[in-house]
């Protein structure tokens, strides 16, 4: 029963139901393949060994008892800032030790009710604040195509684990482009839902308004099975939306025509200093669904260069007030004070990193007094506009094509010393999560180091099934989701 | 964005954020907020007058629930996280004034 | 020169929902500290807020109730700053676009009428209960994310007298529309006095001091005095008054500065993301003006005009809500109108004031007073008898007619019996009788004393008199 860890959500749920392997088997196996490769990529923060096998006999018994659902016994990874009951949730910072989580996120209790296994939660940029994981309190998590490489941000844990062969599947969180670019960087398949399709409840807050639950997956079959699993309105969610959730996983089928199809290429987004191999990589992408029967049109996105500059105000504003909350008095770690003041300062001080209290500080500014208007909501108002952009594009087109990032996976250390710049790499990824839309990365290819490349497909509001369709085409008509790290 | 170009008090805006800062930290989030903040005066080329603003992508409305009692949490739970409690109660410092 | 002072208040109304503002965990007064909460209310990692559509229902109404208008859009908004009994260092308020605008309500202040007007009402989420002992400080998040109203009065008013009048007409209006209790104990009532004092005539308001968090009305009239009384004596020996929070110590009855104005809180409002704007539609509106209950002026006017009570009764019947009830309940079970009335005015007054104890804590019910009222009214009891049956079914419960009956209490009108009490008076006390029979009508009253004294007080009086005079008389 070799190699099980190698296989997707949809072979394991084949060979599950064929009765060829058992949950037991496939989390045994998994575990294994930690065991042998996560010393060197530092996925996991930690593995629920037990646990994982005591879900994986359930899921068999269920099975037995004739459940059956297309997550029934797979094992996925979490990243550790949503809330597992009776488990920590780090977020990967010093300042949430020793919290146990007293409840189940939304998406963790549908994992559960679909019969998913719970492997363990993996590393991420403290409370998501970053590109690279390398703001990580609590672990070092490497690139499993070049162990010298960031694995990306802030889902680098997540989107690692699945490239490594560690999980089946895994849960990231995308508030600027944080599940797309870690699984470009990787290799893997990521997907950021509409703003409201997967409930937030009991995701630990970065920017409430941008943030959405996603998985990582190794192929868009499976991101459409997983995301399938997590969907749908939730009364503890204000933000989640009543809309039907299509069956996502059974409209992929071996039809890859995408015949009647018009692809938008926005001009805007071949940025200037973009890696010269990441523009071919994705315009040979383009081409290629052109070859699949689409019509490509070209599409305008005039004010997405804004994008970034409103992401940093509107992201950090809302994180300014999100994070107010670990000050060391309900939970969490704590520095005595004197007073409550000086308990706060000296917790927060310690608890925190510096890329989130750079953040905290920046946000805390643009909403103080005098400088809301200059900043806050002049920002708003500008996210009004890029939104409009995309409604406006998508009159022309069902999905818009670009790169995910500027360039592939950067080799650690690169650029931690110049904030600015690290931000100003999620500047093809930021404009989705402030319009709401949804989007996509697929592997379209490799540097000539050998790091992979990401295609972001663009969805409008609620059309997470076309740009899976688009997806799914362009993956089973390529074979770069085929390859796999040497570890 | 005039008020832009005076650049942001760190130590000011620190403390209003509860967070201490050591000396090197204030010198270095100095330089790189105030860069921050110079990219983002970009802003500025807009004419957004207009333009209503967006503080949901998603505009929805009236998301309420109903008024019945469900379940809390164990007190013991809650207790069990708390860095410091007497007697059912969170513990902290003195509070001396608002 | 001459100075006068204007007066605004923020008044904090604690809603009666089952449930918090948030979240569903319930709000009991008193219960164990801690155990009613939950991930959203204790600010949990992950936890968001949902809103209570009761909460937003009663907020509505009292606005309708104190003439606001239901702004057709409104949001929320987080208020940021640190302190212990905010969970999540953020209170989720309403800033620009509060549920209710505007506002007026008539007030009577000492026997005139006033027009004082609101700013606004919003919505939003109590805070944490924190206790001192020694060293440290407790917080108990019961309270924490209960629902709250806060009514902003425009500053309008212009003496502790006004300030109390339109408190106690919140009040009344509140407990009457059913939005609150507003049991000042309980801290479900508190409001923040602004004021400021600037010379007679002078056009714009003087620099404005605002006194935090007060629950006792005694408390608030004295605070306002004080605070009347230093900040025209600063001005008249020439000095200034700084715009500052101030405290009230009830201990040495003063005020005493919190913070300064260069100290004043950043709060850095901004739109809470986690929640959807209101727009209450015109047809729930509509359904909630319809379910609004009769106020206290609406109510006198009918005790007036249909039950044909006097103006002074009809006023103290309905000053309280839970009186006007107990009224209403009464009068369901008899027609007598005057006779409830004098009996709540009288006996139920004084003994909820002698024990100390609400009407609803009362062993009496409504009914057994109308039981009472038709003994005397059948004059099977007097008058007198009637107030004793009531005050021991008020100590000690019961029903009336069983309590009459068991303690032999029902008057007697039976001529045989008064005849021999009377022939005995009239011969045992010959003085009385020549006097009467010489033109002094009232010293039959003498020897009505006398049967009344044979009969132990069960003699009707009435039939007494009559027998009397036909026995004299003839």
């Amino acid at each position: 029963m070799a190699e099980l860890h190698k296989l997707t959500i949809t072979e394991l749920s084949e060979k599950l139901s064929a009765g060829e392997c058992t949950s037991v088997d496939i989390v045994t196996d998994i575990l294994s393949s930690i065991d042998a490769r996560d010393g060197a990529v530092g996925a996991y923060l930690t593995v629920d060994r037990d646990d994982a096998l005591d879900q994986a006999k359930m899921a068999d018994e269920a099975r037995t008892a004739g459940k059956a659902s297309p997550m029934l016994g797979i094992p996925v990874a979490i990243k550790d800032l949503l809330n597992v009951k009776g488990q920590p949730c780090t977020c990967s910072s010093k300042v949430l030790e020793g919290y146990t989580a007293p409840y189940d996120a939304t998406v963790i209790a549908k994992l559960r009710e679909a019969g998913a296994v719970l492997l363990g939660r993996v590393n991420m940029d403290e409370f998501a604040m970053g590109s690279s994981t390398e703001n990580a309190a609590l672990g070092k998590t490497s690139n499993p195509w070049n162990l010298d490489h960031v694995p990306g941000g802030s889902s680098g844990g997540s989107a690692a684990c699945v490239a490594a062969d560690e999980a089946i599947a895994s849960l990231g969180s995308d508030t600027g482009g944080s599940i797309r670019q870690p699984a470009a960087f990787c290799g893997s398949v990521g997907m950021k839902p509409t703003y409201g399709r997967v409930s937030r409840y009991g995701l630990t807050a970065f920017a409430s308004s941008l943030d959405q639950i996603g998985p990582i997956t190794k192929t868009v079959k499976d991101s459409a099975i997983l995301l399938e699993t997590l969907c749908g309105l939730d009364p503890m969610d204000s933000s989640s939306i009543d809309v039907e959730v299509p069956a996502l996983g059974e409209q992929l089928t071996d039809d890859t025509s995408l015949e009647g199809m018009k692809l938008g290429l926005p001009k805007e987004y071949f940025v200037e200093g973009m890696d010269p191999e990441v523009e071919k990589a994705v315009r040979d992408a383009v081409e290629h669904c052109k070859s699949l029967g689409a019509e490509i049109v070209d599409v305008s996105l005039p004010n997405a260069k804004y994008a970034i500059a409103v992401y940093y105000i509107i992201a950090t504003a809302e994180a300014s007030a999100n994070l107010a909350r670990f000050d060391g008095i309900r939970y969490g770690m704590r520095l005595d004070g004197k007073d409550p003041a000086e308990l706060y300062a000296k917790t927060r001080s310690a608890g925190f990193g510096q890329e989130v209290k750079r953040r905290i500080i920046l946000g805390t500014y643009v909403l103080s007094s005098g400088y809301y208007d200059a900043y806050y909501l002049k920002a708003q108002k500008v996210r009004t506009l890029i939104r409009s952009d995309f409604t406006e594009a998508f009159k022309t087109c069902d999905a818009i094509l670009s790169p995910v990032t500027p360039t592939a996976a950067y080799k650690k250390g690169e650029k931690t010393d110049d904030p600015l710049k690290m931000y100003l790499d999620d500047i093809l990824t930021t404009p989705v999560n402030l319009a709401g839309n949804c989007a996509l990365s697929v592997p379209c290819g490799f540097t000539s180091a050998g790091m992979p490349i990401g295609l972001q497909i663009i969805g409008d509001d609620f059309q997470e099934e076309t740009i899976l369709k688009v997806g799914h085409a362009y993956e089973q008509t390529t074979e770069w989701h085929k390859e796999r790290p040497s570890l | 964005m005039s008020k832009t170009h005076e650049g942001m008090d760190v130590g000011y805006v620190a403390k209003l954020a509860c967070i201490d800062l050591t000396e090197e930290e204030t010198t270095l989030f100095q330089g790189q907020l105030n860069q921050v903040l110079h990219y983002v005066e970009q802003l500025d080329e807009l004419d957004v007058s207009n333009v209503e603003s967006t503080a949901h992508a998603i505009p929805v409305f009236n998301v309420f629930r109903k008024d019945v009692v469900g379940t809390s949490l164990n007190h013991a739970d809650v207790m069990a996280n708390a860095p410091s409690s007497v007697n059912g109660e969170v513990r902290v410092p003195k509070i001396i004034d608002q | 020169m001459k100075y006068e002072a204007t007066i605004g208040l923020e008044t904090h109304v604690m809603q009666k929902t089952n449930s918090k503002m948030f979240c569903s965990c319930k709000y009991e007064y008193g219960a164990e500290p801690n155990t009613h909460v939950c991930p959203t209310c204790l600010g949990y990692p992950g936890a968001l807020p949902v809103m209570n559509e009761m909460a937003i229902e009663l907020c509505c109404k009292a606005g309708m109730l104190l003439g606001c208008e239901i702004n057709p859009y409104s949001k929320w908004d987080r208020k940021n700053y640190f302190y212990p009994d905010m969970a999540k260092n953020y209170q989720i308020t309403q800033a620009d676009e509060p549920l209710c605008i505007g506002g007026q309500v008539e007030v009577e202040v000492e026997g005139e009428m006033k027009t004082f007007t609101l700013e606004r009402i919003h919505q939003e989420e109590n805070a944490a209960k924190n206790t001192h002992v020694a060293g440290a400080s407790l917080v108990d998040y019961n309270r924490a994310g209960t629902a709250l109203m806060e009514i902003v009065s425009n500053p309008c008013m212009s003496s502790a007298e006004d300030a109390l009048a339109y408190m106690a007409y919140v009040k009344q209006i509140m407990q009457y529309g059913g939005i609150s209790n507003c049991d000042q104990e309980k801290g479900q009532m508190r409001s923040d006095v602004n004021i400021s004092v600037r010379p007679i005539g002078q056009k714009e308001l003087g620099e404005k001091v605002e006194i935090k968090n007060m629950n006792s009305f005694a408390f608030i009239k004295d605070a306002i005095e004080y605070e009347i009384d230093r900040q025209t004596t600063l001005l008249e020996s020439g000095g200034s008054v700084v715009q500052e929070t101030r405290g009230y110590d009830p201990d040495r009855g003063e005020t005493f500065t919190q913070r300064t104005k260069e100290n004043a809180h950043d709060y850095r409002y901004f739109p809470e993301p986690d929640l959807m704007p209101v727009q209450v539609p015109e047809e729930q509106l509509k359904q909630w003006r319809s379910e609004l209950p009769e106020l206290p002026a609406q109510r006198q006017v009918r005790y007036v005009e249909q039950l044909g009570l006097p103006e002074y009764d009809a006023g103290v019947l309905t000053a309280d809500m839970a009186t006007s009830d107990w009224f209403e309940q009464a009068m369901q079970h008899t027609k007598n109108a005057k006779a409830v009335s004098n009996f709540i005015m009288g006996e139920m007054m004084r003994l909820l004031s002698e024990q100390n104890v609400e009407i609803s804590e009362s062993k009496l019910t409504p009914e057994n007073l109308a039981e009472i009222i038709e003994l005397i009214d059948a004059k099977i009891i007097s008058t007198g008898a009637g107030k004793q049956v009531f005050e021991m079914i008020f100590n000690e419960g019961g029903e009336p007619k069983i309590i009459v009956e068991e303690k032999g209490m029902a008057q007697v009108s039976d001529d045989s019996a008064l005849e021999g009490w009377a022939d005995e008076a009239i011969a045992s006390n010959p003085q009385p009788v020549e006097e009467y029979k010489a033109g002094n009508p009232a010293s039959i009253n003498f020897l009505m004393g006398q049967v009344m004294k044979a009969s132990r007080g069960k003699a009707n009086p009435g039939a007494v008199m009559q027998m009397l005079k036909q026995k004299l008389d003839a």
